[in-house]
């Protein structure tokens, strides 16, 4: 037999047909739905006198366009109220399970697949939603489509789709104290470039990983996209199967060990073959902050604003100083010298309890800098908020000034009226800091969540390894 | 049912940055709809108006960004947006060749495209051409020295070519999608014709791993 990677199994056991120029229509055992890239979807199946195929493949939640404050008026904003209606209607027609943005368990969908054990092993999970990539975390193959294809998928139960290339990321070595799985995501696509991985899956491997936690592994798999890989993948081990066990919709009992002994196969053969590797030494790795307008443009909190001056080619060179120019920054000033006026700590890559706790750890019995405007935190899930305030997270927040809301996808794109005015700077755990994305005008600096809170500490970026 | 598309002939307009994300094609605060139409007029929003695009409301008499490519009269008309590499990156909002269509795009040339928009552009009708960059650059170079410059995408043939033909060159696409394009198929009709195939591998599955349908 000969040796397989863990995408080849995960691709090999979906496939149901193939055309003759190798294009594969896919089985796919999970679609998550939420309320912005499915609404025209629903509308083309009742054109097309259609049904849903499996309706328990289906698992929906609105989280894009919800308020983060009180909740009990709805939704003020009646473009965004129509959107969330229409997934409750659509939802309650064909009776798929939905989170309703009163529900404890509501939140970011790539936050709540894992949490409820919704995402599995061996899976294949799709979303219209690009980071749908966070759930290859769980070694299943996880990607997001467009609204064309959540219509296919919601008709067909499969996907039409072509063999991507295998990528390997090999992350070896420790972490050092205040650097992140945030700060190895960003210094992958500082490394490889937003396109680097465009038409790979990348899976992540090396001992760096493994000592990740699920969460961790979210963060990293999250972030694939930002590098132009739709997937990215980890192995099962021992830390998967503990973290899902007990899970709502995770099987039990005696379908609990026969999944089990199916998912330990779940890994790339010692001898597969990968179409690129790259090596990263976690001990090179330092706390990131980006700087521009896509998450390449990344340096180290140590370094400074990069110089286009010095940039030789002149495609990249017009990019960096068209970026500079929206950002307001000037070449060569250190990075910790760039003051914030807001914070933003949530997001489908950086809201889950570990980040939570991470960044309440650096806030605890300290207060906002006076020049921080506003510092929101978001969990990215109902029972995420439950858990931080039974362990009093929510009180530390709250205490150094900041805001503590209720889930959702917030300002990470700035759907709802959670947004950045023109000009205004933010230290963010989302994952895009493309022009406009969390408000017309907005400069975002993506950071990890211990970087964003001792930034809403200090008014200014600072160097998280020396906070005391 | 999409519209099918054969050849094309039309007026080309340059947009010269590379790493156009979606969030720039499409702003997020005009994803908001439900419906699949209404988005041509916020193509670009933000670089193409001066003043904030708001959902729900007219873009009639807003104020146009003079700067901007597609505002520049030369350019009105255009069908055929000549791009840099990685364009489309970013999320998956289908919403951005639907504005793109709208617009009156119907092919798109570039050196690269990311993963997810280029699925979206052909399940919509909306070609997108890949070229070389060095083919690109020198189209960047024509489109900006000759006003009116028109190209000939013929998708049969695989090729772009100068109207008069005096260049052509050849580009790639996988059969299935070309044959998908070419004849407007809709996806999710060819695909029930494997209906049985998909019951069949189902049952399979649901004997196999019985955790996965719970
Ligand atoms: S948190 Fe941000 S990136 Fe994640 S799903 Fe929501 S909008 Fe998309």
């Amino acid at each position: 037999m000969i040796a397989r990677t863990l995408y080849d199994k995960l691709w090999e056991s979906h496939t149901v047909h193939v055309e003759e120029d190798g294009t594969t229509l896919l089985y796919v055992d999970r679609h998550l739905v939420h309320e912005v890239t499915s609404p025209q979807a629903f509308e083309g199946m009742r054109l097309a006198r259609r049904k849903p195929w499996r309706v328990s493949a289906n698992l929906a939640v609105a989280d894009h366009n919800v308020p983060t404050t009180d909740r009990s008026g709805g939704i003020a904003d009646p473009v965004s109220r129509l959107q969330v209606d229409t997934l409750d209607r659509n939802c309650e027609e064909h009776g798929i399970v939905e989170f309703r943005m009163n529900d404890a368990r509501q939140g970011i969908v790539h936050v709540i697949g894992p949490e409820q054990g919704a995402t599995l092993p061996g899976m294949t999970v799709v979303c219209g939603d690009s980071h749908t990539s966070t759930h290859g975390a769980f070694a299943c193959l996880a990607f997001g489509i467009g609204t064309s294809e959540v219509e296919h998928v919601l008709s067909t139960q499969c996907l039409l789709a072509k063999k991507m290339k295998n990528m390997l990321v090999r992350i070896e070595g420790p972490l050092a104290r205040g650097v992140t799985a945030k700060d190895v995501a960003l210094a992958v696509i500082g490394r490889i470039g937003i396109a680097g991985g465009t038409g790979c899956t990348i899976e992540y491997a090396g001992g760096t990983v493994r000592s990740l936690t699920l969460e961790g592994r979210m963060t990293l798999c999250n972030m694939s996209i930002e590098a132009g890989a739709r997937a990215g993948l980890v192995a099962v081990d021992e830390a998967t199967l503990a973290y899902l066990k007990g899970r709502p919709f995770a099987p039990r009992g005696e379908l609990w060990d026969r999944a089990v002994a199916h998912w330990r196969t779940l890994k790339s053969d010692p001898e597969a073959k990968f179409d690129r590797e790259v090596a990263i030494d976690a001990r090179s790795v330092k706390p990131q902050v980006t700087w521009g307008t896509s998450p390449e443009m990344v340096v180290t909190v140590d370094e400074r604003v990069p110089d286009p001056d010095r940039e030789k080619d002149a495609i990249r060179r017009e990019g960096m100083e068209r970026a500079l120019t929206y950002m307001g920054l000037k070449p060569n000033t250190p990075m910790t010298d760039i003051r914030i006026d807001k914070v933003f700590i949530g997001s489908c890559t950086n809201s889950r309890i570990e980040d939570l706790r991470a960044a309440a750890a650096i806030v605890r019995g300290r207060r906002l800098a006076s020049n921080i405007r506003l510092a929101m935190v978001v969990p990215g899930s109902g029972l995420v908020k439950a858990q931080a305030e039974h362990e009093g997270l929510d009180r530390i927040f709250k205490d150094a000034g900041f805001e503590w809301r209720e889930p959702g996808c917030s300002m990470c794109l700035g759907m709802n009226a959670d947004r950045l005015e023109p000009g205004e700077r933010c230290a963010s755990t989302s994952n895009r800091n493309f022009e406009g994305r969390q408000g017309t005008g907005g400069r975002t600096h993506l950071v990890s969540p211990e970087m964003a809170a001792a930034a809403a500490i200090a008014g200014h970026f600072v160097d998280v390894r020396r906070w005391r | 049912m999409m519209e099918s598309f054969t050849a094309l002939h039309g007026l080309v307009a340059p947009l010269d940055r590379a790493n156009v994300d979606t969030d720039q094609i499409i702003p997020k605060q005009f994803l908001k709809s439900i419906k699949r139409t209404g988005f041509g007029a916020n193509l670009f929003d933000a670089w193409r108006y001066l003043d904030e695009g708001r959902p729900a409301k007219s873009d009639a008499g807003r104020p146009l960004n003079p700067d901007f490519v597609l505002n520049q009269p030369r350019y009105q008309g255009a069908s055929i947006l000549l791009a840099r590499k990685n364009f489309g990156c970013g999320s998956s909002r289908e919403h951005a060749p639907w504005a793109l269509a709208e617009y009156g795009f119907r092919a798109l040339i570039a050196p690269s495209y990311a993963d997810i928009f280029f699925n979206n552009c052909c399940k919509n009708g909306l070609l997108p051409v890949t070229l070389t960059e060095a083919e690109v650059d020198r189209l960047f170079h024509e489109v900006a020295a000759f006003p009116g410059f028109r190209l000939v995408v013929d998708l049969e043939k695989q090729t772009v070519a100068t109207p008069d033909g005096g260049k052509v060159m050849r580009f790639d696409i996988d059969p299935f999608r070309k044959y998908c394009l070419v004849n407007g198929l809709d996806d999710i009709g060819l695909t029930l014709r494997h209906a049985d195939k998909i019951r069949a591998f189902e049952e399979r599955r649901r004997f196999e791993q019985p955790w996965l349908f719970g």
